[in-house]
């Protein structure tokens, strides 16, 4: 099973360092963590997918919700979440392969950012499949190096929302 | 006034007593601050020992524990204690020296990042960095620490925050944490729920542990077990709860818990867990307290709650205000048949034990030594054979039964006696430990002498580890390893050398008198009693 946890913390030092404390003594599985301030500079959120049995995912609210820099944690599945990562990708090309890569890119709906005589950049921001598809595709080409964001996310519009 | 002068404020409108602690320089602006109030210090003779204390003096007065040691290695050394009191949700405010905040992070002489080695031993930790802050964050320490689920907290302060001056000290009225407000009240929908499930069940019980005590519900429970006659077992955090010969109680569950017991919570067809964490050595199968009953969980920590078993009922809050609750309800409770059988239970399926003649029975000495203790005595056991054997055969009256049931930290009891000790002179209060435990801790008796610090210490003495030798006697057919303790000192000479009174049990002969005259007077004693190397607590 799969949740993701959209976390908002105290923007201080040391926050980031006692929440990922936190998954590795309890031993739970952190997949993705991205963490940004809000529009409230006292405030982070930080969006962590993690994977875990029933007890396990509850366990890990529970816990979030125990440490004193956490004001308030969210728990949603994918599917009621808008999610979003956003990848950057420096791969070698030649005059064979050009015009693959960006019609590849064209179907991804990534975009070439920069380039030089042998290697360019792609960018795209996507759901994570597609990103990880992305790489998929480019693996055969000659990849450089890939920085990725991890996920964020927030979860759908509700009619109930404020 | 000086950030130390703040420092040392907070704590005098805290009305904190005493400070146990060690100095360091990195702590001597808050030494020297702490000269001019009427706060008594103590100087321990090593840190860890510090938190025990305070640890001691917290669970018999209710109030928070404060101990002060300086950076690096003075930190370091309270971790341990800090780790105890975490687990055992022990409220303390450890205060620890820090480095110059401008050489934080270029490991100078006796820097140590203590904020982030006891992130996970901690309710809360806080590295202040500017001398304002003072009064907000000790007011929050205090608070958080004696509040929700109780635990330690830790403040960190670079020497030059101590050295720094306040230009106005405002010690606030309350607190205003956005992140931190711990639920009391239990949910009324909850109650009426449980209340619903007694009015039913044919067999209920109360599993009440150490958050009971934590909560100051004792005897709310009590009072609520005496109205509808509902039996009651405890943790090991819990005994005490109960008197331990009051006609509800069934002892102490758990794998060295009495059988009957864990037969009781078993076949228990309504279980309420009160401020009980499920954890292994009191509830070794989860599964078989949550087969064919209700399982109502009741605690102030909402993570506990479902962490080890799934309970039919969860109720979140305040041991005390939940059963007060409770006690609000009107309705009926019967189950007069229940209570014959666990009686049946209760005669029928005692420990039986063969004690050895050449030496002192430890089951039949600390029966003997509670019967002759005072009616509101604390009894403070250390870690090993003696702590099962204290559990199993202490008999509370009004008094109290402390130790570390959670971290089962060897050492604990003579630190933590001496914080009782200093808190609730007018108590008789003992420690009992192993020979093992002891030597861990038998370096306070130094502090005991400095300070007339009359704790009564018995040492249960085999020569070995007895815990870890019953453990290899067990598992590993006798293959000891590294668990004899022949080497230890000769104790009478010891307690010469700390101007204690000394007495030596060697069998049960005369063992009534020997009691007697250890309890006598308010006076530091040390007894040894001779027990059996090969004695099994099982």
């Amino acid at each position: 099973m799969k949740k993701i946890y959209s976390v908002l913390v105290e923007n201080r030092s040391g926050v980031l360092c006692k929440v990922a404390g936190l998954f590795s003594r309890r031993c739970f599985n952190i997949e993705s963590l991205a963490v940004g301030e809000t529009d409230d500079p006292t405030t982070s959120c930080m969006t962590i997918v993690s994977s875990g049995d029933q007890r396990t995912m509850e366990q890990i609210e529970k816990q979030l919700n125990k440490k004193l820099d956490v004001i308030k944690v969210k728990t949603f599945d994918e599917s009621a979440s808008i999610s979003r990562e956003l990848m950057l990708m420096k791969v070698k090309y030649n005059r064979n392969n050009r015009r693959d890569i960006m019609e590849i890119c064209d179907v991804m709906k990534a975009q070439i950012v920069d380039m030089s005589k042998k290697t360019m950049i792609i960018q795209i921001c996507d759901v994570p499949e597609k990103t990880r598809l992305l790489i998929d595709m480019m693996q055969s080409i000659s990849i450089v190096e890939v920085a990725r964001t991890g996920t964020l996310a927030l979860q759908k519009c509700l009619e109930t929302d404020v | 006034m000086l950030g130390a002068d703040a420092m040392v404020k907070c704590l005098e409108e805290e009305g904190v007593k005493y400070v146990f602690g060690y100095p360091g320089v990195a702590i001597c602006p808050f030494y020297n601050s702490i000269l001019e109030s009427r706060i008594d210090t103590i100087l321990i003779r090593t840190e860890q020992n510090a938190a025990h204390a305070a640890s001691g003096l917290a669970r018999v007065t209710g109030n928070v524990g404060v101990c002060a040691v300086t950076s690096g290695p003075g930190a370091t050394n309270v971790i341990t204690g800090i780790a105890t009191a975490f687990a055992d949700s022990i409220p303390l405010v450890c205060i620890t020296g820090q480095v110059n905040s401008a050489l934080l992070g270029s490991d100078v002489f006796q820097e140590a990042d203590i904020t982030g080695a006891v992130e996970s031993f901690v309710k809360y930790s806080y590295l202040v960095k500017d001398a304002e802050e003072i009064p907000r964050i000790f007011k929050e320490a205090f608070h958080i620490a004696n509040t929700g689920r109780k635990g330690p907290v830790l403040i960190d302060v670079p020497i030059d925050v101590q050295n720094a001056p306040v230009s106005r000290f405002k010690y606030p009225d309350e607190v205003n944490m956005r992140t931190y407000k711990p639920t009391v009240k239990g949910n009324a929908v909850q109650i009426r729920k449980v209340v619903k499930e007694l009015s039913k069940a044919k067999r209920p019980i109360i599993c009440a542990g150490g958050g009971v005590l934590l909560g100051g519900a004792e005897h709310a429970l009590r009072a609520f077990v005496e109205r509808y006659r509902i039996p009651v077992v405890s943790t090991m955090m819990g005994i005490g709860v109960m008197p331990t010969k009051h006609p509800m109680y069934y002892g102490m569950v758990g794998n060295n818990g009495h059988p009957y017991a864990n037969r009781a919570m078993n076949e228990s067809d309504l279980l309420l867990m009160v401020g009980a964490r499920v954890a292994d050595r009191a509830v070794n199968q989860p599964d078989l307290i949550t087969e064919n009953k209700v399982l109502v969980h009741i605690d102030v920590d909402p993570a506990e709650i479902g962490k080890n078993v799934g309970p039919t009922i969860p109720l979140v809050g305040d041991a005390r205000h939940i059963i007060e609750d409770f006690m609000e309800e009107e309705f009926t409770c019967e189950h007069e048949a229940w209570i014959d059988t666990l009686n049946g239970y209760r005669d029928t399926m005692g420990r039986v034990r063969k004690p050895n003649p050449s030496y002192v029975d430890p089951a039949q000495f600390i029966r003997m030594l509670s019967e002759r203790m005072q009616d509101d005595a604390v009894y403070v056991a250390d870690v090993g054979q003696n702590q099962i054997w204290s559990c199993n055969y202490h008999i509370v009256k009004n008094g109290r039964f402390l130790t570390t049931g959670g971290m089962g930290t060897m050492g604990y009891s003579i630190p933590a006696a001496m914080g009782v000790k200093l808190a609730e002179p007018e108590k008789q209060v003992v420690a009992v430990c192993g020979d093992g435990s002891f030597q861990m801790s038998m370096m306070e008796l130094a502090t005991m002498r400095q300070f007339g610090v009359p704790v009564k210490i018995i040492v249960l003495k085999n020569n070995y580890l007895g815990m870890v030798r019953e453990y290899q006697h067990y598992t590993y057919k006798d293959n000891y390893s590294v668990v004899d303790l022949s080497g230890s000192p000769d104790l009478e000479k010891l307690a010469a050398a700390y101007d204690m009174r000394f007495m030596r049990l060697r069998t049960m002969e005369g063992a009534q008198e020997t009691i007697d005259a250890f309890l006598e007077k308010d006076e530091a004693v040390l007894l040894e009693c001779l027990i059996d190397p090969m004695d099994l607590v099982k």
